[in-house]
């Protein structure tokens, strides 16, 4: 029964309780939020994405912190369903009021998360290679556009084998938007764009589309392939004898470790780009990667571009609180616009103002045997922002998603 | 004429995988009315079987004609005699059932054998006509699916145990008071569909990769076909499988593969509208 006196006990205790809270709250972590799939479909990405993020944040914490307050991350595994995205981003903004959030694979949970995250003020940091073009404030991007990659490759395909070009790619905004890139960039060269087919992602039957290849002998196959099914072309093109008779090429190739799941006689020459490859031999990624391997085993399968650029994610945003001397928002935002760059694995990244994508170094390779062989690196790679579109430092209110115009 | 050839053997290629693919599930669906939802994930486990016995070193033909549908085969005998078993006849249980041990294969294969088991390439090399070249795994495929099926039909039309089978399926009751053990039936009949799957998860693999959500590109495919062929399921599942893997692969050199996993749906869509019983519930109805 509460009666006047056990009302007022119970109000002094709570009150007691809250300056309690109040005074502990210097030495309290910081919360920061990360939803991954780490199961469903696309576990074969979340699980090694997560690896990355969670060495960057033991790192952070080992070396003291940030502000001298410890990072406490609230996990959340997305099922690679887009429904717990939703839920998920709104309870990380909302409940566990978290600093930061980082994460997400697909373009579609990416989308689901961003206007949720900007909406709610709460920072998003996008960590895996898209399509390009989302042009808002709240909003970082890590990872690498097919702008920057298909310009590179075919350069690369026209010094070595020609310009007649084969595309092959996923039938969904990622492949699409990187056709129109391939199509751009074979033009500006010089070169033509042959044939191009697209394919649901559970289509894993390329016969027919193995034979027109035949007919329409290019030069090279560049593929924009996504998912399990479609990894069965390469053992259908390796069973056509293709693979020894013309150049293949690929966007996406090694994103989830298929370099050790599918055999040497079947992937090798497969040519690539890519910030991070493990056989790069920088002097931190030859530190970096037996601290990966010591953490993890080897049973993890094969790091590059995608999982990579989640270390690099939390990596770059703690420094940009380490520079704010801060967590708030805005001047973390700030921070991170004065173009800050921190070094990784796969050389230096740093933050373009304008569109708060990133400057990285990119490699070429080909797979041999297992590994990627390095080829050649090209330094400081801007992100592609075709007739300055988005430029969040003139226009910051800017909240859209620009496809290129070609 | 050679661009013609070609054409032909995908064709000819398309029918004989969706045939494979859909004969395990013509007997347990087809024959057993076991709705199997983990259809596609017996498949993979075959896939799985074959790529880790080659890799550790077994005969490539071993690991793929006798390891990968004795794993599946004894796999099935399990989920009959622990799970399938005891809902015989409960249609709403058995789909939740097999739904959750198609999550459950899908999450131990995820946790247990991971992403980074390595493949088997398609062995064989290539046989060239003019510029088009087409590799002999191919035509392996095709005789493999064309032996499945025949000795299944041989098996069912003139062997004792072959019309004993038939015989419980059709009618139990009658079976049973005639003295057969309709229980053992069904079970060795659920392990034989469960084998063929592991031996089309295991010939399939070379050519579709193995993980652990493989399953999910086959068991649609499955189902439609052996739904549309109707009630006698070997030979409705084989002719639906050839009229499908036909439609599907001319759509898709005629046009663009989109089109030609669109003409599937459209051709399955059709012809139940048409023959809602299936092919077999009008045509070769004295079939098996």
């Amino acid at each position: 029964m509460l009666t006047r006196r056990t009302f007022i006990e119970g109000t002094a205790a709570t009150a007691a309780i809250s300056t309690l809270g109040r005074q502990a709250q210097a030495d309290d972590p910081i919360s920061v939020g990360a939803i991954y799939d780490l199961s469903g479909p696309l576990q074969g990405f979340g699980d090694n994405q997560w690896r990355c993020a969670e060495l960057a944040i033991d790192q952070i914490n080992e070396a003291g912190g940030l502000l001298g307050r410890q990072l406490e991350v609230k996990l959340y595994d997305a099922q690679s369903d887009m429904q717990f995205y939703n839920q998920f981003a709104n309870q990380l903004a909302l409940r566990d009021r978290v600093a930061v959030v980082q994460g997400g694979l697909t373009s579609s949970s990416r989308e689901v998360i961003r206007p949720i995250l900007h909406r709610l003020d709460t920072l998003y940091v996008y960590n895996t290679n898209y399509e390009g073009g989302v042009c808002d404030r709240n909003f970082f991007a890590t990872g690498a556009t097919p702008g920057i990659y298909v310009d590179l490759l075919l350069q690369a395909a026209a010094d070595r084998w020609g310009k007649r070009v084969y595309v092959l790619a996923a039938d969904y905004n990622y492949g699409q938007i990187s056709a129109q890139w391939i199509r751009k960039a074979a033009q500006s060269l010089g070169g033509e764009v042959v044939g191009e087919e697209f394919f649901p992602l559970d289509v894993n039957q390329f016969g027919a589309t193995i034979s027109r290849i035949q007919a329409a002998e290019p030069d090279v196959v560049l593929n924009v392939f996504v998912g399990p099914a479609h990894e069965a072309f390469y053992g259908q093109w390796a069973s056509a004898g293709m693979n020894q008779r013309i150049p293949m090429m690929s966007t996406t190739f090694g994103g989830t470790s298929e370099i050790v799941r599918m055999p040497p006689e079947v992937v090798n020459g497969i040519m690539v780009i890519g910030s991070y490859y493990e056989s790069l031999d920088n002097a931190f990624n030859q530190a970096w990667l037996p601290e990966f391997r010591r953490r993890y085993g080897t049973d993890y399968g094969y790091l590059t571009d995608v999982p990579i650029k989640d270390w690099y994610g939390w990596t770059l945003w703690a420094e940009a609180v380490r520079q704010a001397g801060t967590t708030d928002r805005d001047a973390v935002i700030e921070a991170l616009e004065t173009g800050i760059s921190v070094d990784g694995p796969g050389g230096p990244v740093s933050v373009d103002p304008a569109t708060h994508h990133c400057f990285m170094d990119t490699h070429l390779a080909e797979a041999r045997d297992g590994e990627f062989k390095i080829l050649q690196r090209y330094q400081g790679v801007a992100p592609t922002n075709p007739a300055a579109q988005c430029d969040l430092q003139a226009r910051p209110d800017t909240n859209t998603m620009f496809t290129p115009d070609i | 004429m050679d661009h013609a050839l070609v054409v032909g053997l995908h064709l000819l290629h398309a029918m004989a995988s969706l045939a494979l693919i859909s004969v395990g599930l013509a007997v347990i669906f087809g024959m057993l009315r076991v709705i199997n939802f983990a259809h596609g994930e017996f498949l993979m486990v075959g896939g799985y079987a074959f790529v880790l016995s080659a890799g550790a070193g077994l005969n490539l033909w071993i690991a793929m004609l006798v390891v990968a549908p004795a794993a599946v085969g004894a796999l099935g005998f399990l989920v009959e005699r622990f799970v399938i078993r005891h809902l015989h006849g409960d249609i709403i249980a058995t789909i939740l059932a097999t739904w959750g041990l198609s999550l459950f294969l899908i999450g131990l294969a995820a946790t247990v054998l991971g992403y980074h088991q390595q493949g088997v390439a398609p062995p064989f090399g290539t046989v060239q006509f003019s510029s088009y070249s087409i590799g002999i795994y191919t035509f392996f495929v095709i005789l493999v699916a064309i032996v499945t099926v025949v000795s299944l039909f041989v098996w069912l039309r003139w062997s004792r145990s072959g019309l004993l089978a038939r015989g419980a399926m059709q009618n139990p009751g009658l079976a049973a008071t005639l003295g057969a053990d309709t229980k053992r039936l069904r079970t060795a009949m659920f392990v034989l569909g469960s084998a063929l799957s592991g031996l089309a998860g295991a010939v399939l693999a070379p050519l579709a990769g193995v993980l652990p959500e493989i399953g999910a590109t086959y068991v649609v495919k499955a189902f439609i076909t052996v739904i549309s062929g109707g009630a006698t399921a070997l030979t409705g599942t084989t002719l639906a499988a050839a009229l499908f893997g036909f439609t599907s692969q001319a759509a898709a050199f005629l046009s663009r593969p989109v089109v030609g996993e669109v003409a599937l749906l459209v051709v399955a869509i059709v012809l139940l509208r048409l023959l809602p019983t299936g092919i077999t519930g009008r045509y070769f109805r004295k079939a098996l």
